[in-house]
């Protein structure tokens, strides 16, 4: 059987095609359009297995841009989605931990991968993946940047988790003369914390995994593993473990 | 009564527009009421109308803004706005209005409130304890002598007795409406117990509004339930919700479940208490009553955890949602306990903080569709 799945982003949107057993991924930027971004999914998903699009039995959608997309079967939430793509990857994972373009979220699952509770940010961009390009714009580097700018050593405290104020004491930061390293450890210190304290809420079982595209940060990554005080395991594939959770779903008629 | 059904609830309150009119016109008084603490025998027992007024707009908070701080609760924001605004009809015939000190925001806002209409403010002890109760019938006391001194009568105590009675009654045939939904599938969609519960508080003739929701009840029960109504049967919980405000309610039964019962108090949360007619004296009996309301101002507030305890097993619930205006403390702080006694039980608990705006709309759908993902029949 050969059905895709489709996790579509606020930033980027990410497709898994399982076909027979092998599996296939693609991302693309979503842009303005999510409507748009999901049918590159499926071309590109289609060209590289050269498969059909008839051929495909089901394509499950996930991500904010899960309504707009006509093409979908069903439509699933990233929460079960992530939920479902760890349990796939490390069964013995009971935290997720996810942190996306425009939120960020805690999951709990149980033995079978079914979720078991979550928690999700407010409706503002604190400490997500939003939060962090503005920052590393007023940085002058790329987002991808960030993770290997940083200076623990030389840490700066950033204390506003709104993201306008905290360009406005990064700004002050940098006018002191305090080092851009120093300011980027801060930063993923205070991204670190806000997701902890959500984690720690809602009570963190090991093992926890983390994804979304964040996940890649190696800074955020550490920052969150000292506030937690576990191992984070972050899968190779981060930013796919939703695309990934919607296909086996899909697979599975869930 | 022939002829009742969801539609008349739907218009009871521009019908009653014109009685209130007429009533007035002919020398009757009003009094403006917000909150269930309100002891609405008193006003009733004086051959006054308590009449609703709901702040479930967010169409007057701008107004209500030039003057309140933004952070601050929205039914508080928008209960002045009405006022400020002057475009609620109920507020324009109310002769005076009645508040409690139920929450920190509101009694600040009824001290700005008296710029615009009288309003007598009840201070509501947040303890069921000896002299929180002496406390409490003293302001009851207190409120019948400020209704007879405003309306030039004398309230008797038989008149109170009556009043109990006629409330009592009320209350018996909306907590029947309600306890139809303990069926599987619900006989009332959420929408629907929303649109009975709100508008019956704009009705001016309580006796006339007991037949309609017995006449209800019965033509309910003749017609067959709905089994497109057998998506998963959710609880709702937190501050109040009306017709204006019913975002939650529309988004969980847009995804295909059905909100099976609220416990707020614009719904279940007080419909267990009675006026218990044994005591010598009326006052008495009403502070017993009104002092058991469980809100969350109350401290501490075992009673709504016990009423929640019991709602979700007589509900057959699958789920509690519990719904928090932006800047109420107490129900947010609450969620805490409520959250810890629905997971007890093995059910998904999903608490939500949102105002009256629109903004939140995706954002509120993705949590109610996971936590329904959840509880997938």
């Amino acid at each position: 059987m050969i059905v895709i799945g489709i996790d579509i982003g606020s930033v980027s949107a990410k497709g898994y095609i399982i076909s027979n057993g092998s599996h296939h991924r693609t991302i693309v930027p979503t842009g303005w359009s999510p409507r748009d971004a999901g049918q590159a999914i499926i071309d590109q998903l289609l060209d590289a297995t050269r498969i059909e699009r008839d051929q495909v039995e089901r394509i499950y959608v996930t991500g904010y841009g899960r309504v707009a997309f006509e093409q979908a079967d069903k439509t699933i939430t990233e929460i079960k989605c992530h939920a479902r793509g760890i349990a796939e990857l490390y069964p013995e994972i009971r935290t997720i931990i996810d942190i996306g373009g425009q939120d960020s979220k805690v999951i709990r699952i149980g033995e079978m991968g079914q979720v078991l509770d979550f928690a999700m940010n407010d409706k503002c961009a604190a400490g997500t993946g939003r939060f962090l390009q503005v920052m590393a714009t007023v940085l002058g580097l790329d987002v991808s940047e960030l993770g290997g700018a940083e200076e623990p050593g030389q840490m700066q405290m950033i204390s506003s988790m709104c993201t306008v104020f905290a360009e406005s004491e990064i700004i002050g930061s940098l006018a002191r003369g305090n080092p851009k390293g120093g300011i980027i450890a801060g930063l993923h210190q205070s991204v670190g914390k806000r997701v902890a304290a959500m984690a720690r809420r809602m009570g963190v079982r090991e093992q926890v995994a983390f994804t979304g595209g964040v996940a890649i940060n190696q800074g955020v990554k550490r920052a969150v593993a000292k506030e937690l005080g576990t191992r984070i395991i972050v899968p190779e594939a981060c930013q796919y473990t939703g695309a990934l959770g919607a296909a086996l779903l899909a697979l599975e008629k869930g | 009564m022939a002829g009742i059904d969801l539609e008349s609830f739907a218009s009871i309150r521009e019908a009653n527009i014109m009685k209130l009119k007429e009533f007035k016109q002919n020398g009757g008084k009003v009094v403006g009421r917000y909150c269930t603490y309100t002891p609405n025998e008193l006003i009733l027992a004086a051959g006054a109308i308590p009449v609703g007024l709901c702040g479930t707009s967010e169409k007057p908070i701008p107004a209500a803004e030039e003057v309140l701080p933004r952070n601050l609760c929205p039914l508080i924001k928008s209960s002045y706005g009405f006022a400020a605004t002057d475009t609620c009809p109920f507020f324009y015939f109310s002769d005076f209005i009645l508040g409690e000190t139920t929450c920190d925001g509101k009694k600040k806002m009824f001290e700005l409130m008296q710029e615009i209409k009288p309003v007598h403010v009840m201070q509501l002890p947040y303890a069921d304890y000896e002299h929180a109760l002496d406390m409490w019938t003293e302001e009851l006391r207190r409120l019948r002598k400020r209704i007879e001194d405003e309306f030039g009568v004398k309230i008797s105590d038989d008149d109170i007795w009556k009043a109990t009675d006629l409330v009592n009654r009320e209350t018996v045939a909306l907590k029947a409406l309600c306890d139809l939904n303990q069926s599987d599938p619900p006989y009332l969609s959420g929408i629907d117990l929303l649109t009975v519960m709100w508008a019956r508080s704009f009705n001016c003739d309580h006796e006339e509004l007991i037949s309609m929701l017995q006449e209800l009840e019965k033509q309910i029960l003749a017609s067959p339930a709905d089994p497109a109504k057998s998506g998963a049967r959710i609880l709702l919980t937190g501050c109040p919700v009306g017709t204006g405000t019913e975002k939650v309610i529309k988004l969980v039964e847009e995804l295909g479940a059905s909100v099976v019962a609220m416990e707020n108090c614009s719904g279940y949360k007080t419909l267990e208490l009675q006026t218990e007619q044994s005591f010598n004296d009326p006052i008495v009996a009403l502070a017993h009553k009104y002092l058991n309301i469980p809100c969350s101002c109350m401290s501490p507030n075992p009673y709504r955890m016990e009423l929640l305890d019991r709602m979700i097993d007589d509900f057959q619930t699958d789920a509690v949602i519990d719904l928090t205006w932006q800047a109420c403390h107490t129900y947010n702080i609450e969620a805490f306990e409520v959250g810890k006694l629905v997971k007890s039980k093995g059910l998904p608990y999903l608490h939500l903080e949102s105002d009256y705006s629109n903004s939140d709309l995706e954002s509120l759908k993705v949590r109610i569709e996971a936590m329904l993902e959840m509880v997938e029949k």
